[in-house]
């Protein structure tokens, strides 16, 4: 049952996930987006841009922390509006253990008409990667 | 290349419309590691009020890189793709993207500046059905690492 209004208060915390990313996540990230942007599976061309090794697509990061809302909330159609700044690169290694990426989030507001206001928390191996990550989300009220 | 300012304003034609599939919704969901009956199922969707199945949150943005692919030409306002990455992204929805949804977008750019030396393109793309319903916006800023001296610190440290 998608969540109601009443039900949220102020200070709220998401339940927490860590979701490992590897190469052939990516790979088929870059196949269902149809992003086949080399940085995001190339070591040599993510290299030529300065990057550490091959990163993340940013939408998958935004993907899998939107995914801790959705599952929260009950309805993706819940949310709507979702914004973020991408301000450090998910760096994914060639091994089986991949990146990790730790998504949390907290109500800050209620507002009217059952709109609530998240702060989203998205780091990888404890670094921030999304920052100013906000979703607004309508419940049912 | 050079970044030209004068593109600022600039709006492109309609895209083709997308025709939003079921299986590419299944596709994508699983791609992001979704296994949410709402993607796959039309009456998991329908007990929670869709008309047809949903998208993800974000597959707007794969309507969206499709409808930049047909309409935009990076070359005529200097902004070199090469090395592309993400700077933000906003989506401000009307409503889910669903399954038999065919999407034309428009697309306009919104800023073209040189920030500490990286080239940073700034785009509003409009979702709208055939039928003329919105459906989703997006606001996008692109970077082009190419600008960057020095690689990842650089590109982080904005």
């Amino acid at each position: 049952m998608p969540l109601r209004a009443e039900n949220v208060e102020v200070g709220d915390e998401l339940p927490a996930r860590t979701v490992t990313v590897t190469r052939q996540g990516l790979v088929r990230y870059a196949g269902a987006s149809e992003d086949f942007n080399p940085v995001h599976w190339n070591p040599r061309v993510a290299r030529e841009a300065g990057l550490p090794d091959v990163i993340a697509h940013g939408m998958l990061t935004m993907a899998i922390a939107a995914r801790t809302v959705t599952d929260w909330a009950g309805d993706p159609a819940a949310v709507v509006e979702y914004r973020t700044r991408f301000s450090r690169p998910v760096v994914v290694p060639d091994d089986p253990d991949g990146a990790s990426v730790e998504v949390g989030g907290r109500v800050v507001a209620r507002l009217d008409d059952g709109l609530v206001r998240l702060d989203l928390v998205v780091t990888s191996g404890g670094t921030k990667v999304l920052s100013d990550a906000r979703v607004t989300v309508r419940l049912a009220s | 290349m050079a970044l030209n300012p004068s593109c600022v304003g600039k709006s492109y034609p309609l895209s083709r419309p997308y025709p939003v599939e079921p299986e590419t919704i299944r596709r994508f969901a699983e791609a992001v590691g979704d296994p949410a009956a709402v993607y796959t199922d039309q009456q998991a969707a329908q007990a929670l009020g869709h008309p047809s199945v949903p998208a993800p949150p974000t597959f707007p943005f794969v309507v969206v890189a499709r409808a930049l692919d047909e309409v935009f030409s990076y070359d005529e306002i200097g902004f070199d793709p090469t090395y592309l990455v993400h700077g933000d992204q906003c989506f401000e929805y009307a409503r889910s993207v669903r399954v038999g949804d065919r999407l034309v977008t428009a697309v306009s750019i919104t800023g073209a500046k040189n920030l500490r030396g990286k080239d940073v393109l700034t785009l509003r793309a409009d979702v709208a059905d055939t039928g003329g319903e919105h459906v989703v916006t997006l606001h996008l800023t692109f970077v082009s690492l190419t600008a960057v001296k020095g690689g990842v610190s650089d590109a982080a440290s904005r």
